[in-house]
């Protein structure tokens, strides 16, 4: 590129074409993109560094001093809170990255995976927090199966007195992270596996003896995995750090670290924001250990991988662990679907008592009663996601097109820039940023909220849209610019048409993130910015159920519709075009 | 002026590693024919000419057509048409709105309707304006190919193995097509393909490229 441009710049007389043709905006793009992704994590966690050790002009408290952490390390439920973040971490971790990968192995290819493969999308979509409360509704010991099983099989007459919902161990919250886990999972490892040939390698394992899942696991699931990294480390840092599930269904006494963390930013005593960001500080050196650990961890599986691969062992539970893994892919799938159901059940529900399997009746009163509120949330929700999401497949779409036009590389270590705002977990940086915001006076409310969503959604975006976007044949760009088309006219009159559906997608799947942001919301808009999810949660301490139901409800449709939409539309605008018709 | 196509010192290097070199001249209504095996860089030489040279490659030497230095034009201001061996057409426009797409600009809406009801009745698809460009057959998709290039009236003709996607019935009488219509508007012709058979009833001058090391 700079060698043409040199060139160009030789032969004077073709200066004028070249100033004619530049694009100013175009090659700023990538800069001004990284610089809305990183910008407010880097800024954040400057604002979190700075109270954390003890400056905080604000409170009149100026630093450093190591005050913070004193404190921090004071609190009597440190030790617990920071336990139940690494195992809830890496528990959900580990379990949903092995569903998935025994999955892959011991059926993708198969009818029964491509039944599961088609329900990914809607359930990828389904917001954390309304996946939450369906679980909750199902498995609580007044929950719907307990319901469904009382008192014939469980001779129950009343809810049993059982902790399950909010267990002090935490694993009620590491399954409702694994359900919203899994699907995430399977269709980024479908997207890795496209590229692997992994059918061949298979066929040939099975035709040297081995099993289905050994020959998996052995041949095809090393080349997966590389390329499935970065996400695990963001489902790993997520899962960690995650307020949202954790406030419906984590343990209280004491709660994970990071919901402690937003419990202090939300204590009116200015001073409690130290210890608040000493928490933050804290988080981030537990994320930044656990990845170092699942590092380490990685190492020793490929080498125990590679001494088992030389040992040839074909491989002989290979049907009992596929099984296995079918059942706990489909429970999963379940949880979701059944936990939206009894939402939609609880938000029409009128009287309906213990071991009753349904409500006496059904009433329109909870949406009369709720609906307002909701509908006022899902007007907030979709403004904030709509301009969110619009930004950020512009930038998006720029971005790729300043990549092709001129002929940049896209290096892996760009790759993990991208995944970076999803790796710095969200209680590190979002406390700093509120912090300097209140510092340099700016207002909160919806402009900054809208900013801080642009942090989660843009990464999302990026990786929905780069894939199909990069795939297009370039010849066809350049057939239209020999048919005279300028390089604005292929990509509007060529490219982007011919991108449709993909375009789509991937706005749908920023709309659902911007639906789904809870902690962003909460702290970057000071409590002002009402939207469902924020809504949604704040009823979760009080145990109405069919509020939550209504709520919950329309969390998952304002997310769930722009991905009915993002099928529907092409299949309209292009029902007599073949060529783009299926996918 | 100088009519046709004209190569003049042209080096392609892929890095450190030189491709190739030419140095040719075409002349309206004639066909040169590269070939080689692949890999020795003839579809990057198409692209140094319709100006979409990849950043891996180097390339310097003057393109000349009718008598224009094109050598650092846009790509869209080349007037170099060229055919793929594969259609390339607009999946998501009509037979008509593709041939539209290439129709140079200009004329009323009824004289574009006209001229593109021509184009198709010269390549026996009268009445096609309204298809969509999926449902057509192999032959009858590389004619709608050959017409938009030739509406977009082209000052020159590039050919990247545009036959060897066609069964052999269907491949003889599609190249006869495209050389005749190249023939009848005076247009230098510059092919690369691997086939003999297509050199030999192209008719021009050979060149073979050998791999450089």
């Amino acid at each position: 590129m700079i060698g043409q441009h040199v060139t160009v710049l030789r032969n004077k007389r073709d200066l004028g074409t070249l100033i004619h043709t530049r694009r100013p905006i175009l090659p700023l793009l990538p800069a001004l993109t990284l610089l809305f992704m990183l910008g407010p994590v880097v800024a954040g966690i400057w604002g979190t560094l700075l109270p954390a050790f003890g400056h905080l002009p604000a409170a009149g408290l100026t630093g450093p001093s190591l005050e913070p952490f004193r404190a921090l390390f004071d609190w009597p439920g440190l030790p617990r809170a920071a336990l139940l973040s690494v195992t809830t971490g890496i528990g959900a971790t580990v379990v949903s990255l092995a569903v998935v990968t025994l999955l892959l192995a011991g059926w993708s290819g198969t009818r029964q995976f491509r039944v599961l493969e088609r329900l990914l999308s809607p359930l990828l979509s389904v917001p954390h927090a309304a996946a939450a409360f369906g679980l909750a509704f199902l498995i609580a010991p007044s929950g719907w199966i307990a319901r469904l099983l009382s008192p014939v099989m469980t001779g129950w007459d009343r809810p049993p007195d059982l902790l399950i919902v909010q267990d002090p161990l935490g694993l009620t919250m590491m399954v409702g992270l694994i359900i919203k886990e899994i699907p995430f999972l399977i269709l980024i490892s479908i997207a890795a596996l496209g590229q692997a040939q992994a059918q061949n390698s298979v066929t040939i394992a099975q035709a040297l003896g081995y099993g289905r899942v050994t020959g998996w696991l052995k041949t095809v699931f090393p080349r997966v995995y590389a390329q499935i990294r970065p996400p695990v480390y963001v489902v790993l840092a997520y899962s960690m750090s995650v307020v949202d599930v954790a406030v419906i269904l984590g343990p209280n006494t004491p709660p994970t670290l990071s919901v402690q963390i937003v419990k202090w930013m939300s204590d009116p005593d200015l001073s409690m924001r130290l210890l608040a960001a000493a928490g933050a500080i804290m988080q981030l050196a537990l994320v930044v250990g656990a990845l170092a650990f699942w590092r380490l961890g990685e190492i020793a599986v490929a080498h125990f991988g590679r001494r088992w691969i030389a040992s040839g062992a074909r491989g002989k539970c290979d049907p009992i662990i596929a099984q296995v893994a079918l059942f706990s892919g489909g429970a999963s799938v379940l949880a979701v679907l059944f936990g939206l159901v009894v939402l939609a059940i609880w938000s029409v529900a009128g009287y309906w008592s213990f071991p009753d399997a349904f409500p006496d009746g059904f009433t329109s009163r909870n949406w009369t009663r709720h609906g307002p509120g909701a509908f006022a949330a899902l007007g907030e929700t979709g403004f904030i996601a709509v301009v969110v999401a619009i930004s950020a497949l512009v930038l998006t779409i720029g971005c790729l097109e300043a990549e092709y036009r001129h002929g940049l590389r896209v290096t892996q270590r760009a790759v993990w820039l991208l995944y970076l705002p999803l790796l710095v977990p969200q209680t590190a940086f979002l406390p700093g940023l509120q912090t300097l915001m209140l510092g340099i006076g700016a207002e909160v409310g919806r402009i900054p909220v809208m900013l801080a969503h642009l942090v989660f959604v843009l990464p999302y975006v990026f990786l929905s849209l780069s894939d199909p976007f990069r795939a297009w044949d370039t010849r066809t760009g350049t057939v239209a610019a020999a048919l005279g088309a300028s390089p604005d006219g292929v990509l509007w009159r060529v490219r982007l048409p011919m991108l449709l559906r993909p375009i789509l997608t991937a706005l749908a799947v920023g709309l659902a993130v911007s639906v789904g942001q809870y902690l962003p919301t909460l702290l970057i808009g000071g409590g002002r910015v009402a939207t469902l999810t924020t809504e949604a949660i704040a009823l979760a301490s009080g145990g109405d159920r069919r509020a939550i139901g209504v709520y919950g409800l329309m969390q998952t449709g304002a997310a769930l519709l722009p991905f009915a939409m993002a099928l529907l539309v092409p299949t309209l605008v292009w029902r007599n075009r073949r060529g783009l018709r299926h996918e | 002026m100088n009519k046709g196509l004209f190569l003049r010192n042209v080096e392609i290097s892929n890095g450190a590693q030189p491709l190739l070199t030419l140095s040719h001249d075409i002349a309206p209504g004639e066909v040169l024919t590269i070939m080689g095996p692949s890999g020795v860089g003839k579809s990057t030489l198409l692209a140094y000419i319709t100006g979409t040279l990849s950043a891996d490659f180097a390339a310097s030497g003057r393109i000349v057509l009718d008598g224009h230095d094109i050598t650092h034009a846009p790509a869209h201001k080349r007037h170099v048409g060229i055919l793929f061996q594969d259609d390339l057409l607009f999946p998501h426009l009509s037979v008509g709105a593709n041939l539209a797409f290439g129709l140079a600009p200009g004329g009323t809406r009824e004289e574009r309707r006209k001229k593109i009801a021509e184009a198709l009745a010269e390549v026996d698809l009268a009445g096609f304006e309204d298809r969509d460009p999926a449902t057509l057959s192999g032959g009858q998709k590389a004619r709608v190919a050959l017409m938009r290039m030739l509406l977009s009236e082209p000052c020159a003709l590039l050919l990247d193995e545009p036959f060897s996607r066609l069964d052999t019935a269907l491949r003889a009488q599609v190249r006869d097509l495209v050389f005749a219509r190249a023939k009848a508007r005076s247009l230098p012709v510059l092919m690369v393909t691997h086939d003999a058979e297509d050199a030999r009833a192209a008719g021009g001058k050979v060149i073979t490229l050998e791999v450089q090391s």
